[in-house]
């Protein structure tokens, strides 16, 4: 809550607030068309409230978009609906599967569904004419990211050139786009996976229950819990067990690992977040894992 | 007390012990992580370097690694339980002075880092001269590699004293000296056992401490308006909002206000931060103003006092940093973004090229490089609603944009 500072001072929350407020409102007033990248993981829950902020009393004036890879987890999908339903936004939806079926991707049964995300995105920016999107991208995340503009301009391809990016210089924002063209937007590039956290606590606003620790059947593979699903058949010597975890990132639910935790409340979380030693990524994504430049090269691409 | 924030710019090259300095930071503020430090720790290995190499932190783009050195602006995040910091890391080479300019941009402190055994170099001057440039209010002198000579005070005061009569020629309201080894992690985050002799703060300690809420400007009232809200809906069928960030000054319910460029007068009505109505908005707070008179106000448009408004004008005097390869010319024609507002531009006329080395002005000259800097005239389509940039950071920048190829080519400071 903000009320008379007595000393004009803001805190970091609250200026990281403004400042992601501020690029919402730049991108909406000079985009004719944009979507918002929505996951329900946490990341996006954030940009989708500092949406809600933005514009309130008014709806937030553009779509939401989800790529439905079919690996998902339900409890993300229920709450993602919860929070599509409360604001009132439109939900576009782009599924990998329809995008097999289709032959807009080839699944040829070595490729993560991970990577077949990118063209199924790709095709829904184009096939929509969307002309920003959105993404929960954090600089803190990953080496590649630190250095991505928060307009991030992408070719006719989807693709970005980390070379050749435009400056970005004080809170002034290049918006120009050639035919066929379009931005990616990051709002909350600033912030931290504990500014994420502390901001979801102060909010009061809802998450996957995932995120908080719970009782779940698991396995170890490469080095990571994952959790048991038909989806996901074990390979030989591996054994599932019970264990209370939780996870800290939502992704695909055969790559995404989850971590032994008993933090059941934000609090909790916060305090674990603050003593890890681990990103959130290193420890529990499989799909960065491949090699030091798995995310730039998927960036280029067209990756979120 | 709530914690805050400071945005810090750094400019250096791999040799000025700049990225190990960046590591000693995160590394003792407990901001790097266990998968990051084995990953450097791996490639440091692979390499045959005989040392961690901390820059692998931070040099994160392929082609970065492969030449290693910084090329773009990279951010770094960490914070201590006081205060969060951004941390701009910039490349230090004269190559890549519009990156330095970009990281400066949004600078509260600027780092400037000499190594003690070379002293001033025409690069650490360049440094100060871009971030008085950029009118970062805050500059922070490190001489790095102390154990180097010795920890001896005869070279910090000497160094101290040629950068302190230099600095008097640039605008730097604040300036610390600190005697440092990045590598021994001398007056980084522990103070040094080695240099009893200084009382001064540790690095970290000033970087904690410096006060930075007074940077702002209280005073002047600015609200650019980037977009009217107007929900349409049974709710608020009357609701019209103007929403925008805070660029200076302190607004209230009843402040008779001055829209532009229309030059219209009202009273506010209210402030509203999402659901709430708060008593007073202030830099930089994203917030939303409705008036008490129904008057035509749309995006572009500035909010201020009615005795204390921003100067209309068509013909823009500023200093530009160019940063792209095909020269600035007279009777150029380009984009121009200025607030949430945009225009065309002409340019009028190169007055000269400025030296960041020597500060000499070149009268000559009568076209901008790639990452020159000079004084320029031009003239826009329609009246911006400008501030010299001495005075508000924000209502007295521009960025230009090549229409053709919609890349941004130059940064533009706007003089008194």
């Amino acid at each position: 809550m903000t009320a008379t500072h007595a000393d004009y001072r803001l805190s970091q929350l609250d200026q990281l607030e403004a400042e992601s407020i501020h690029i919402f409102r730049e991108a909406a007033a000079e985009f004719e068309k944009p979507v918002l990248m929505f996951s329900g993981g946490k990341d996006s829950i954030v940009m989708l409230r500092l949406a809600e902020k933005a514009f309130f009393p008014a709806k937030i004036p553009f779509p939401v978009l989800q790529i439905d890879n079919g690996l998902d987890f339900p409890e993300v999908a229920e709450t993602r609906d919860r929070w599509v339903q409360r604001l009132g936004v439109r939900l576009v939806i782009a599924s990998i599967d329809d995008a097999i079926e289709r032959g807009i991707v080839v699944d040829d049964g070595k490729t993560s569904r991970n990577r077949l995300q990118t063209p199924t995105l790709l095709n829904a920016i184009e096939e929509n004419g969307f002309t920003a999107a959105f993404g929960g991208g954090r600089r803190d995340e990953e080496k590649a990211r630190a250095k991505e503009r928060v307009y991030s301009h992408r070719d006719e391809f989807g693709q970005w050139d980390p070379k050749n990016q435009r400056p970005e210089l004080w809170s002034l924002y290049n918006g120009r786009l050639h035919e066929g063209e379009h931005m990616r937007v990051f709002p909350i590039s600033n912030w931290t996976e504990l500014d994420i956290w502390d901001y979801i606590g102060r909010e009061g606003i809802e998450i996957p229950s995932v995120y908080f620790a719970h009782k779940r059947r698991v396995f170890e593979r490469d080095g990571m819990l994952l959790t048991e699903t038909p989806l996901n058949p074990l390979r030989e010597g591996e054994v599932v067990t019970e264990r209370t975890v939780r996870y800290r990132t939502c992704g695909d639910m055969t790559l995404t690992g989850c971590v032994e935790s008993t933090a059941s409340t934000i609090p909790e979380i916060i305090e674990e977040v603050a003593a890890a030693r681990v990103t959130e990524r290193g420890a529990t994504r499989g799909d960065d894992r491949f090699s030091e430049a798995a995310m730039e090269d998927r960036k280029k691409e067209g990756y979120f | 007390m709530a914690m805050d924030l400071l945005r810090f710019a750094t400019a250096g090259s791999v040799d000025d012990g700049k990225s190990t300095l960046i590591g000693r930071l995160l590394f003792d503020s407990k901001s790097i992580f266990t998968d990051q430090l084995e990953s450097v720790e791996k490639t440091s290995q692979d390499k045959g370097h005989g040392y961690v190499d901390l820059s692998l932190l931070t040099d994160g783009l392929r082609s970065e690694r492969e030449q290693g050195i910084t090329i773009d602006v990279a951010y770094r995040y960490f914070a201590t339980p006081n205060r969060k910091f951004i941390i701009a890391d910039t490349p230090g080479h004269v190559q890549y002075t519009r990156n330095m300019v970009t990281g400066a941009s949004t600078a509260d402190l600027g780092l400037v880092l000499v190594d003690a055994r070379h002293g001033l170099t025409e690069q650490s001057r360049r440094h100060a001269v871009l971030l008085s440039l950029l009118r970062v209010p805050h500059l922070v002198l490190c001489i790095n590699k102390m154990d180097l000579v010795d920890y001896s005070e005869e070279v910090y005061k000497k160094i101290s004293a040629e950068f302190t009569a230099f600095a008097t020629k640039l605008n730097i309201p604040d300036l610390e000296v600190i005697p440092i080894s990045a590598l021994q992690g001398d007056n980084v985050v522990q103070r040094s056992e080695n240099m009893t002799w200084y009382s001064g703060p540790t690095l970290i300690h000033h970087l904690e401490h410096v006060h930075v809420a007074s940077d702002r400007d209280l005073v002047d009232v600015r609200l650019p308006v980037q977009y009217v809200i107007r929900p349409k809906s049974d709710d608020h069928h009357d609701y019209r909002g103007y929403a925008g960030q805070v660029a200076g000054g302190v607004l209230k319910p009843g402040d008779e206000v001055m829209v532009l460029p229309s030059g219209m007068t009202s009273k506010i009505a209210g402030i509203d931060l999402f659901d709430k109505e708060i008593p007073e908005a202030f830099p930089p707070m994203s917030v939303t103003v409705r008036l008490e008179d129904d008057v035509d106000v749309s995006r572009g448009d500035m909010i201020s006092r009615v005795k204390n408004a921003p100067e209309p004008s068509q013909d823009i005097d500023a200093m530009i940093c160019w940063m792209t390869t095909a020269p600035l010319r007279p009777r150029q024609k380009l984009a121009i973004k200025h607030t949430s507002n945009s225009a065309r531009a002409l340019v009028k006329d190169i007055q000269y090229r400025l030296d960041v080395n020597s500060l000499h002005r070149d009268l000559e000259t009568k076209e901008l490089g790639l990452n020159e800097i000079g004084r320029v005239q031009l003239r826009t389509t329609k009246p911006l609603l400008c501030d010299p940039y001495s005075k508000n950071r924000t209502t007295g920048s521009f960025i230009l944009i090549d229409e053709a190829t919609g890349v941004t080519v130059g940064a533009g400071m706007i003089n008194d």
